[in-house]
């Protein structure tokens, strides 16, 4: 890590830090091959950033899929449409907010132990001693991290949103009452595999920017404390911005 | 890292939970989507003369219930009419042969469905039969503009009538 000879400005920062990670993702990319051939490693890592996280992700869905059920109700009988709270609930789980509410937990829950995790590896000198032991930090420490969040981030929306389906239901039609029939059909109706597609797309999109956020921040944190504690904010704010405005964009472009 | 039980189970737990619920949300939310285990059924055709905004996976029903779904529209050069495929699930195999198909709407805002309604006969719907009566869609915009038509001549038959009978006097 050699410091910059002439200061950054304010553009010229974010222009060579946004650069960075792209440089980092691409150097990630070429080591993905080599790292495969560990799959134990990213076994580990779909443990950590995907089984780990399954409490929070259905405890929230279980939360998101009531309030929905709840707003949605509330909203559809000023038109005399309860039925179609299935459609409601449904495409608003499955193209918005399973996959970014998932992105969001993910960040906080798994970005920042990765960040941290490589971060304190970059501060104790241990990614230095293994490139003393020819053993390339990337391939062996950064990747499977990479991999992991991607494999897991669109395992966990998709249950993010099939429980807050059943939490909008439980609301819906056990509490309100809602026709359960007419919840399903009316959804089974409406709802097209492309949606499902939608958000499955967006939740591996934002499975990779968050990632890669994380590694990057973990691998380029300043060795001192205070650097990974740093590092780790960047982490949650960097990721919760890029999720929301990628999903702008996917959004755009889906429609 | 030494090889983990528990870890390994966990990690086999999340990825199998994770790929039921993908499974879940690809085939049971859909109407036509994949769908598992109903694809036996027989299609029998009706032809409309307007089928509307019918799509292809719109549901077929009898007294309400989805016995079925819309396999495929096309259009019969002939005779300018809709040929409408439908593909009812072989447990409904009773169907009387005199059934009318109509193309109705699912509330102020739901889709088009078609309705079937039970006929009298003692020979029954089977693969490759017709049904001969049918209903096509009601479009909102021709019944509005009927009326108003209706409306508007109503109108100026009365009201260019009279002055003009006052002038005549």
């Amino acid at each position: 890590m050699t410091g910059p000879l002439v200061r950054d400005g304010l553009v010229t920062g974010a222009l060579r830090r946004v650069g960075a990670v792209v440089v980092f993702l691409a150097a990630i990319l070429a080591q993905l091959l080599p790292a495969l051939a560990r799959p134990r490693l990213i076994v580990h890592q779909i443990y950590n950033a995907g089984a780990r996280s399954l409490i929070i992700i259905m405890l929230c869905g279980l939360f998101v899929g009531m309030v929905l059920g709840l707003q949605g109700f509330d909203l559809l009988q000023r038109f005399g449409s309860e039925d179609a709270l299935g459609v409601a609930a449904a495409l608003g789980l499955l193209k918005e907010l399973g996959p970014v509410v998932t992105a969001l937990l993910f960040a906080g829950r798994a970005g920042t132990a990765l960040t941290s995790e490589i971060g304190l590896m970059r501060t104790t000198d241990q990614l230095a001693a293994m490139q003393m032991m020819a053993v390339d930090p990337l391939q062996r420490v950064v990747v499977p991290r990479f991999l992991g969040g991607v494999i897991a981030m669109p395992l966990l929306a998709a249950i993010f949103s099939m429980i807050g389906l059943f939490g909008a239901q439980l609301v819906g039609v056990q509490m309100m009452g809602v026709d359960g029939g007419a919840f399903w059909s009316q959804m089974q109706g409406a709802v097209r595999l492309d949606d499902v597609q939608e958000g499955f797309i967006k939740s591996l999109v934002f499975g990779i920017a968050c990632s890669l956020i994380a590694v990057y921040e973990g691998y380029h944190t300043e060795p001192t404390a205070a650097g990974v504690g740093l590092a780790t904010t960047r982490t949650v704010v960097a990721s919760s911005v890029l999720t929301l405005l990628l999903d702008y964009i996917l959004t755009a472009a889906f429609l | 890292m030494r090889p983990n039980r528990a870890l390994e189970i966990g990690t086999g737990l999340f990825v199998l939970l994770g790929f039921a619920a993908l499974l879940f949300l690809t085939t049971q939310l859909p109407g036509s989507g994949v769908q598992l285990g109903e694809q036996s059924g027989y299609s029998v055709s009706a032809r409309f003369d307007n089928v509307g905004d019918l799509k292809v996976g719109s549901p077929v029903t009898l007294a309400g219930v989805r016995i079925g779904r819309v396999a495929g529209i096309a259009f019969d050069p002939t005779d300018f009419k809709a040929v409408v495929t439908l593909d009812i699930d072989k447990r409904y195999d009773h169907i009387p042969d005199d059934s009318d198909a109509s193309i109705q709407t699912a509330g102020l805002l739901g889709g088009k469905y078609v309705g079937i309604g039970p006929g009298g006969s003692d020979t029954y719907l089977h693969a490759g039969s017709t049904i001969t009566f049918t209903q096509s869609a009601i479009v909102l915009e021709n019944l509005v503009n009927k009326f108003f038509a209706n409306f508007a001549s109503g109108r100026s038959a009365g009201g260019a009538g009279e002055p003009r009978e006052d002038a005549k006097k």
